[in-house]
């Protein structure tokens, strides 16, 4: 059966009408095939291996572990509920403030619109463990300057205490806050305001406009944001660990920290704790699944942006204001000035002409000299890139197929690709330990453990990205490259692949600043020699080198401005917006 | 040239077909394509035309690689592109065919140049021409459409016409024996549209083009093709040339969908040697001429077009098809002014010259010549 047709040169091997002609397998088969066992093998491996080692004992099948981590006199009860707290408390924290704020600065005319979109940078160039270092210099009930200069003189007393819980909510729902303001404020552009106008045309007033259509039509983003909040905090590390740990309240996260620092290590007993936490994580994403059930008849995202005509506040303009202002003092200028003004001391000290006189730049020297600063700087480039490529490469690959075929796995592939977001990163060190102290494999205690940990928890961030990328490029522009003679390599290569390359670009960028500042499952893996800067920090705080802290904290945070700003250069939108798990 | 046979699509088993009967719970397959066939010939433009959701657009994406039907064969000349039954399949990029997407699929990260030379530098080692005759070629299909100063642009700086000669140029540039053309000129404004109707006609006249056009626009049907075939529910209701299609509609949906048309129920009450006698509500109609021979006493549809019905304020002694009624409202659309005439329990609508316009509310005469009364078969 070949063809006849004359007047134009044809492939030479006649055409496909012989479709079982080849035996190897074609590129798109190879590639495709090996990022899916890839993604499988990231996604499942550890969790298997989590599993099997909590439950196995020596006779087999046990529920020991459980016993020893959940009995008795381990107050376990207590750390449920401070872990409930805590992450409950945090989450609506930072929903509550992100949301007002988008509001504000999406719908309304207030003034010092830039300070929030300011803000909203911080938890990308300050990581946790810095701003939770930051407000201890703030709120110590002995030395933090919240107490030192604004309450002690005031009212005589030091009300202001970091290492409680409510502590801890204050730090991590304003770290967090950012993030949902940045959520809320991408849901309020997509939504179309002629849906509130037609609501004010039909005489509802303002307040019952917000209450029955925007509040409502909000409610799919309000969900998604209040899981991802609340997973976040379930998982912190840095917060629970710089404010909890040494006043013994304990969340899951600290707890398995602890576990692990005690002889012998009880590796049954944090494997237990990890799988609590693990099914917490589970349940919230199921309990927003089933919120959410019947939101997909709403959606109000149309991938259109609208411009809203803002709400004049009248009188209250220049309150709100203040209170932006106020905000942005609050959650940036405080945190960073103490960052900054802790590291020029040689002892932490309230201000006072005494301390003033005393400022050095000696703590930026220590932190020059120190030998292992160099070490971890390297070590952390080096895994930012490389995570950061690696992810990149894998979602594009991933996510062409999840977007663009009918292949008929292509939602489980989705599903695992997407999974690590619910697995917190102390619990993935602790699963990806468990597999590479029996995999007889070169791999614990090098900086490969740590690539396979932080591709493993970046993955979901990478696939937002490429995903979005790809979704956004009209289907018909592969398709005519298809029509017109490309393989599949080619359209990939030629088409594909430099269309999505902003958000590709973007996604790569994201990643390699938020890698650095990665210390929950960096903490279970690294080992002498292989720091990174995110560990190096958490070194100095347990030695109670406050000054130095500070001073590599500042020189850390410059990184990362500069990193953003280049990324800004580069014209790729570096946001938070892509921090939604869905 | 190109052949397609029973060709077959239908998608999950979720979703209902529209207008199906819903009242068994059970999903069934939804057919997008059930079971068209036609014949394409070489030189001529062919067009699918039907409403949206007709299953045209799947019948074309099915010729170009883009959809695996479920069933039939295509043969373009001497080549199988799909069958199913042999389990051959064709893919997209062996099909050697040239398309111009409806959204034009211009590659904003090319040049024109590059955008057009694609389909050339895709090409396989062995049969890829070198890099002068690629550059030749390009001209060439640039020229021919009107795009040769433009080359060094960036596509994305084209306007939406200039697009869419470049989205043809692309087509072009390798030759294809078949043309696939997937609305083409929805995107365009009215103005443009009707300006690139004759272009297209113009080049595929002089090109020698075959090609396969995808439309819902039945004027647009009208001017450009060779033949038409339309489409409902995933079938083939009619193929013809357009006077045809236009004329004789070989069913209510052809009517209907292309142009406006009476519709009058009736009961065959004698057949002569081309005449057909129809007793209706209002009296007899005759009609002459119709390719359907139905027998007497059968139930049939007919079809009167507004333009053919003669409107007048003085009867016509010895007109076969009269009517007298009522003129109810009358509309003024430019070109022309529709009268509708209430006729005791019918409601006729005529067309006529934009000079003759009647008050509503005066006695009319209507009469039809017994050539422009279509039989439809019923249902």
């Amino acid at each position: 059966m070949t063809t006849t047709t004359p007047a134009r040169p044809r492939p030479a091997d006649g055409g496909a009408t012989e479709p079982r002609r080849r035996r190897t397998p074609s590129p798109q088969v190879l590639i495709v095939g090996g990022a899916i066992v890839i993604v499988g093998y990231l996604a499942v491996v550890p969790l298997w291996y989590l599993f099997h080692d909590t439950f196995t004992g020596r006779a087999g099948l046990t529920f020991e572990a459980f016993a020893r981590a959940y009995g008795g006199s381990t107050q376990a009860g207590e750390m449920l509920l401070n872990s409930l707290a805590f992450a409950l408390g945090s989450a609506a924290l930072a929903l509550v403030t992100g949301t007002v704020l988008a509001y504000v600065q999406v719908r309304t005319d207030v003034p010092f619109k830039g300070l929030l979109f300011a803000a909203s940078m911080v938890p990308l160039i300050v990581p946790g463990i810095l701003y939770a270092a930051a407000w201890i210099f703030l709120g110590d009930p002995n030395i933090g300057l919240l107490n030192t200069l604004l309450f002690r003189p005031l009212l005589g007393a030091d009300p202001v205490n970091v290492f409680s819980v409510p502590g801890m909510i204050w730090v991590q729902g304003l770290h967090l806050a950012p993030v949902a303001f940045l959520l809320m404020v991408a849901a309020f552009r997509a939504m179309d305001p002629s849906l509130e106008e037609s609501a004010a045309m039909s005489g509802a007033p303002r307040r019952t406009v917000l209450r029955r259509i925007t509040m409502p039509l909000l409610r799919p983003a309000l969900i998604s944001a209040a899981l991802l909040m609340f997973v976040q905090s379930l998982e912190s590390f840095e917060v629970p660990g710089l404010l909890g740990l040494q006043n013994g309240i304990y969340v899951f996260t600290s707890r398995i920290y602890f576990v692990l620092r005690q002889y012998p290590i009880d590796y049954g007993a944090a494997g237990a704790y990890a799988l609590g936490l693990l099914a917490i994580a589970a349940a919230g994403v199921l309990l927003s699944g089933w919120l959410q059930r019947n939101a997909r008849g709403f959606q109000t995202v149309t991938g259109k942006a609208f411009r809203p005509r803002p709400i004049r506040l009248g009188r209250a303009r220049p309150w709100v204001g203040a209170g932006v202002v106020a905000y942005f003092l609050v959650t940036v200028v405080l945190p960073v000035g103490v960052l900054v003004y802790a590291s020029l001391l040689k002892f932490y000290a309230a201000p006072s002409l005494e301390t003033l006189r005393t400022m050095t730049l000696d703590n930026y020297a220590a932190v020059i000299h120190m030998p292992l600063a160099s070490t971890a700087l390297t070590n952390s480039v080096l895994l930012g890139v490389g995570s950061a490529t690696v992810v990149m490469l894998l979602a594009s690959i991933v996510s062409w197929v999840v977007v663009r075929t009918r292949l008929p796995g292509r939602r489980l592939l989705d599903l695992l690709a997407f999974t690590p977001i619910v697995i917190p990163g102390l619990v993935l060190g602790l699963a990806l330990s468990f597999v590479y102290l029996r995999v007889p494999l070169p791999i614990y205690g090098t900086l490969a453990i740590l690539l396979i940990s932080y591709c493993t928890r970046y993955l979901p961030y990478g696939m937002r990205y490429a995903s979005s990328a790809m979704t956004q490029m009209s289907k018909e522009l592969e398709e005519s490259a298809m029509v017109f003679g490309a393989s599949w390599l080619q359209s990939f290569r030629r088409i594909l692949v430099p269309l999505a390359s902003s958000g590709i670009l973007a996604g790569w960028v994201y990643i390699l600043v938020v890698s650095f500042r990665e210390l929950s499952s960096t903490i279970l893996l690294y080992s002498p020699g292989k720091e990174v800067l995110s560990v190096l920090i958490w070194e100095q705080f347990e030695n109670g080198q406050f000054p130095t802290l500070a001073a590599l904290g500042v020189c850390m945070v410059a990184l990362l401005v500069a990193l953003v700003l280049v990324a800004y250069r580069l014209g790729a939108r570096v946001g938070l917006q892509s921090e939604t798990a869905d | 040239m190109l052949i397609v046979d029973d060709l077959r699509k239908s998608y999950g088993g979720t979703r209902r077909r529209r207008g199906a009967n819903d009242t068994d719970g059970r999903a069934e397959r939804v057919f997008a394509v059930g079971g068209a066939s036609f014949e394409v010939r070489e030189g001529e433009l062919f067009t699918l035309l039907g409403p949206s959701g007709c299953g045209k657009t799947t019948t074309l994406r099915s010729i170009a690689g883009l959809e695996n039907p479920d069933g039939g064969r295509i043969a373009l000349g001497e080549r199988v592109l799909f069958d199913a039954a042999a389990r051959v399949n064709v893919p997209a990029n062996r099909r050697e065919l040239g398309m111009v997407f409806q959204s034009y699929a211009i590659w904003p990260h090319l040049s024109v140049f590059q955008n057009v030379s694609f389909p050339l530098d895709v090409l396989p080692r062995r049969s890829r021409p070198g890099r002068a005759e690629i550059g030749e070629r390009v001209e060439r299909a640039l020229q021919v459409t009107e795009l040769g100063d433009y080359a060094g642009r960036a596509a994305t700086k084209l306007s939406g016409g200039q697009q869419q000669r470049l989205a043809l140029a692309r087509a072009l540039v390798i030759q294809p024996d078949l043309m696939l053309l997937d609305e083409p000129l929805s995107n365009l404004d009215a103005k443009l549209r009707e300006n690139m109707r004759f272009e297209l006609k113009r080049l595929q006249r002089e090109l020698g083009l075959t090609a396969i056009y995808v439309t819902h626009d039945q004027s647009e049907a009208l001017v450009l093709s060779s033949r038409i075939a339309v489409m409902n529910k995933g079938c083939i209701e009619q193929v013809g040339k357009p006077r045809e299609i236009y004329t004789r509609p070989a069913s209510r949906f052809v009517a209907e969908f292309i142009g406006t048309s009476n519709f009058v129920k009736g009961v065959v009450a004698a057949t002569a040697a081309d005449e057909v006698t129809v007793d209706t509500v209002e009296g007899r109609l005759v009609s002459r001429g119709s390719s359907v021979r139905p027998s007497v006493g059968s139930d049939v549809l007919l079809s009167i077009r507004p333009e053919c019905v003669g409107i007048t304020t003085q009867p016509s002694p010895g007109a076969v098809n009269e009517w007298s009624g009522e003129v109810l409202t009358r509309a003024f659309l430019g070109d022309a002014v529709d009268h509708v005439v209430g006729v005791s329990k019918l409601e006729i609508r005529t067309r006529s010259n934009p000079t003759r316009s009647i008050e509503p509310g005066t006695r009319v005469y209507l009469t039809v010549d017994p050539a422009e009364v279509t039989l439809v078969p019923a249902g």
